[in-house]
C-alpha cells in the first residue's frame, strides 16, 4: 500500500529527455538520482514536487530508453504512475524497479484526478488494485504474474536462467541451422 | 496461415513462454556503447558473467568528442565515460569498436556497416533507436539498463508480442524529398503515440524504392511514433548492401543465409492488426514546430492555432510547446529564422544523407554557424573522398569527428538556450540539443537549405 501525494501533469508526450536530461545520465546510480527530476522543467517540477503518485497525460516516458528516468522518478519518492499511455520501453525500465505504471483512459480517471487536484492524497493498494483519493474509488486491472513480480521484487535474471537448458538447447539448434550466425 | 516477417523472426527466437504470455527471446546481437556503464555494474554486482561475448558489441558514440583525433580534449567526466567503456568491454571480453577505431561511429551506423545487422537476426541494444536495425529485415528494439544486464547474463530477453501494423506508401517520392520528409510525414498522421505497442512494417512501392541509407533513415524513427520496432522485408537491394561487408558471412556462408532470407518477407495473405496508407507523391519536405516529432508539418503549413484545438490536454501541450519554441500561432513555418543548424545522428549521418546536404552547399555560404558530423569514421573517410568535408568547411560549416555529437549534446556539442537549430537528429524534445535549446527537425537537404539561407525554407527554391 501506497499513500502519499497525488499530483497530476496535464501535458501530453512527456518524453524521458524532460524526466531526466541527459547530462546527468553519467553520475553513479548510487549517488541518487531525485534531485535530478524534471531538472530542466521548473512546472514539471513544480508540479511533482512530493508526489508520490503522478496523473500524467498520454504517451508518458516516451522517447529515449534511458533507465534514469525511472532512477529520477523512483528516488525522488514517486511509487505509481497512471497514465491514459506509456512509452512501451519506460513502462518495462518501471517494472524492473519497482515502480507501478497504470494505463487508465482519461475518462476512467478523470474523478481521481479531480480529486487529486484538490489537494487530496491518493492511496494505491496494489495487492487489493484500488486507487483511493478523497471519496473516489477505483479498481485496476493488473496481470498476475506482472503483479508478482512487482510485489515480490524477484531476481528475473535467476527466473531466466532457470531456462538455461531451453536456452543451450535452442542455440545448438540454431547453430545447425543458421551456421552463420555467429559472426567470424 | 500465411505469417509476416515479424512472425516468422519471432518463432524462430522463442525459447519458452511465461505463464504471463511473453516469450523468452534469444537475443542474436547486443550491442552496448559508453551508457551502459549501469548495466556492467548490475552484472558485475550480481557476480555474473557475459553469457555470449561473440555476440555482444560494444562501440564509444554517445560521448565522442567531434574535435580532431588522436587524443581529442574532452571534459574529465566524458574520459572517464570512455574509460569506463573500455574496462567493461575488457573484462567480459568484448569486442569494441573504440574511439580510434577506424570502424567507430554510432551504433546504429557503424554496426551495419561492419555487416553485424543482418536479415532474420533479433537486435538488441540500450537505445531506443535500435529501431534502426529494421531496415535489413531484423528485429531491433530498444531496451533499458536492467534489461541490458539480463541479455548480457542470459543473451535473451522477456518480451510480450507486440501487435504488427503496416504502414504502405505507393507512388514515388517528389524530388528533394528523402525517407526524413517520409517518416515525419507518418509521425505527423499517426501521432507520437500511434504505434504504441506495435511494431511497424513498412511497405509499398516508395519503401522499396529507398535505398537501404533511406530505409534505416525510416526504420530508425519509428519509436517517434512509439513503435516497438519497425520493419522493412529484405530484398535484393539489401543484399547487395550486405555482400562484402567486412563481418558478414562469406562464399558458401553468404549463399545460404541469403537462400534464408529469401524466404523471411510478409506473405501475400498476412494480416496485420493494423494498416495505414499514404500517397508518397502528397508528401512534401517536412519540418517541425513543436517539441514532439508529431509536430511536423509540410513546408508550405502555418503554425498551428491551440484555440481550434478542442481536447484540453492538447491544448495545454501545445501552448507549451509554443511558448518553449518562441513561435506564434498562424505565422508561415517557411521563413522562421534559425541560428545554426546539425547535420548528422543516426538518423541521417550516412554518406547519402552528407551528399544531399553537400549537394545545397556546394558553391553557397552558410549564413548561420553550424556543424556536420559523419554518423561513422567510416562515412567521414568516404566523404572526405569525394570532398564533401571541402564543400562543408568552405560554406563556412565545422567538419566533426564521428558520434552522436549534437543530437543530444552529451559530449559536450551544445545548442545555447533559445537558439533555433535546424537540425538533421530525431528529437525536438525540450532541451534535448542543450538546455533551453530549440529544435527544428528536417532533412540533410533541407537543414542544409536553412544554412544557406538563415532561415527555414523550401530546399526546391534553392535546387
Ligand atoms: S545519434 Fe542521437 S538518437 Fe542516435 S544514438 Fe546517438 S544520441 Fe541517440
Amino acid at each position: 500500500m501506497v499513500r502519499g501525494r497525488g499530483a497530476v501533469l496535464d501535458r501530453a508526450n512527456v518524453d524521458t529527455d524532460q524526466v531526466i536530461p541527459a547530462r546527468f545520465l553519467r553520475r553513479p546510480r548510487g549517488t541518487g538520482y531525485g534531485p535530478y527530476l524534471f531538472h530542466d522543467e521548473p512546472e514539471l517540477l513544480a508540479a511533482a514536487a512530493g508526489a508520490v503518485v503522478l496523473f500524467a497525460g498520454a504517451n508518458f516516458g516516451c522517447g529515449s530508453s534511458r533507465e534514469g528516468a525511472v532512477y529520477a522518478l523512483a528516488d525522488a519518492g514517486v511509487r505509481c504512475v497512471v497514465a491514459p499511455s506509456f512509452g512501451d520501453i519506460f513502462a518495462g525500465n518501471a517494472g524492473k524497479n519497482g515502480l507501478l505504471t497504470l494505463a487508465l483512459d482519461e475518462d476512467a480517471t478523470a474523478a481521481l484526478r479531480a480529486a487529486v487536484a484538490g489537494g487530496g492524497d491518493v492511496a494505491v493498494d496494489l495487492p487489493g488494485q484500488t486507487v483511493t483519493a478523497g471519496a473516489v474509488r477505483l479498481e485496476f486491472a493488473i496481470e498476475p504474474f506482472r503483479k508478482r513480480l512487482l510485489v515480490e521484487g524477484l531476481d528475473d535474471i535467476g527466473l531466466t536462467l532457470l531456462h538455461a537448458a531451453a536456452l543451450e538447447d535452442w542455440a545448438a539448434r540454431d547453430a545447425a541451422a543458421r551456421p552463420w550466425m555467429v559472426p567470424g | 496461415m500465411a505469417r509476416t516477417l515479424l512472425d516468422k523472426i519471432w518463432s524462430a527466437h522463442v525459447v519458452a513462454t511465461r505463464e504471463d504470455g511473453q516469450d523468452l527471446l534469444a537475443v542474436d546481437r547486443h550491442y552496448v556503447h559508453e551508457g551502459s556503464f549501469h548495466a556492467f555494474g548490475m552484472l558485475e554486482h550480481a557476480g555474473r558473467a557475459v553469457r555470449r561475448p561473440e555476440l555482444t558489441f560494444a562501440v564509444a558514440d554517445h560521448y565522442a568528442p567531434s574535435a580532431a583525433r588522436p587524443n581529442p580534449p574532452m571534459a574529465a567526466d566524458v574520459a572517464g565515460m570512455m574509460v569506463q567503456l573500455r574496462g567493461n568491454a575488457a573484462r567480459h571480453g568484448v569486442a569494441l569498436l573504440d574511439l580510434e577505431d577506424a570502424r567507430q561511429g554510432i551504433v546504429h551506423v557503424a554496426m551495419p556497416e561492419q555487416g553485424l545487422t543482418l536479415p532474420g537476426l533479433t537486435v538488441v541494444c540500450g537505445d531506443s533507436h535500435t529501431s534502426t536495425h529494421g531496415a535489413f529485415g531484423a528485429l531491433g528494439f530498444g531496451i533499458g539498463a536492467s534489461e541490458v544486464s539480463h541479455v548480457l547474463a542470459t543473451q535473451a530477453i522477456w518480451q510480450a508480442r507486440p501487435r504488427s501494423l503496416r504502414i504502405s506508401v505507393e507512388g514515388r517520392l517528389g524530388a528533394h524529398v528523402a525517407a526524413k520528409d517520409l517518416v515525419l510525414a507518418i509521425i505527423a498522421r499517426i501521432g507520437a503515440a500511434g504505434a504504441v505497442g506495435h511494431v511497424i512494417e513498412y511497405a509499398g512501392t516508395a519503401v522499396r524504392a529507398l535505398s537501404m541509407e533511406g530505409r534505416m533513415t525510416l526504420c530508425n524513427m519509428s519509436i517517434e511514433a512509439g513503435g516497438r520496432a519497425g520493419l522493412v522485408g529484405p530484398d535484393e537491394v539489401t543484399f547487395a548492401w550486405l555482400e562484402g561487408r567486412p563481418m558478414a558471412p562469406r562464399e558458401a556462408a553468404w549463399h545460404a543465409a541469403v537462400a534464408g532470407w529469401r524466404g523471411l518477407p510478409t506473405e501475400d495473405d498476412a494480416a496485420f492488426d493494423g494498416e495505414v496508407s499514404l500517397d508518397g507523391a502528397a508528401v512534401a519536405p517536412s519540418v517541425t514546430w513543436g517539441t514532439s516529432p508529431e509536430t511536423a508539418l509540410p513546408i508550405g503549413a502555418r503554425i498551428p492555432d491551440p484555440a481550434a484545438e478542442p481536447d484540453p490536454v492538447r491544448r495545454r501541450t501545445m501552448e507549451e510547446q509554443l511558448r518553449y519554441m518562441g513561435l506564434v500561432p498562424g505565422a508561415a513555418l517557411e521563413g522562421t529564422p534559425v541560428d545554426r543548424v546539425f547535420i548528422g545522428s543516426c538518423t541521417n549521418g550516412r554518406l547519402e544523407d552528407l551528399r544531399a546536404a553537400a549537394a545545397v552547399l556546394r558553391g553557397r555560404r552558410a549564413s548561420v554557424p553550424g556543424l556536420v558530423v559523419a554518423g561513422s569514421t567510416p562515412v567521414k573517410r568516404a566523404a572526405e573522398a569525394e570532398g564533401l568535408d571541402r564543400v562543408f568547411t568552405e560554406a563556412g560549416l565545422a567538419w566533426g569527428e564521428a558520434g552522436c555529437s549534437m543530437c543530444v549534446g552529451m559530449n559536450g556539442d551544445l545548442v545555447p538556450p533559445r537558439e533555433r537549430c535546424a537540425s538533421t537528429s530525431n528529437r525536438n524534445f525540450p532541451g534535448r540539443q542543450g538546455p533551453g535549446s530549440r529544435t527544428h527537425l528536417m532533412s540533410p537537404a533541407m537543414a542544409a537549405a536553412a544554412a544557406v539561407e538563415g532561415r527555414i525554407v523550401d530546399v526546391r527554391r534553392l535546387a
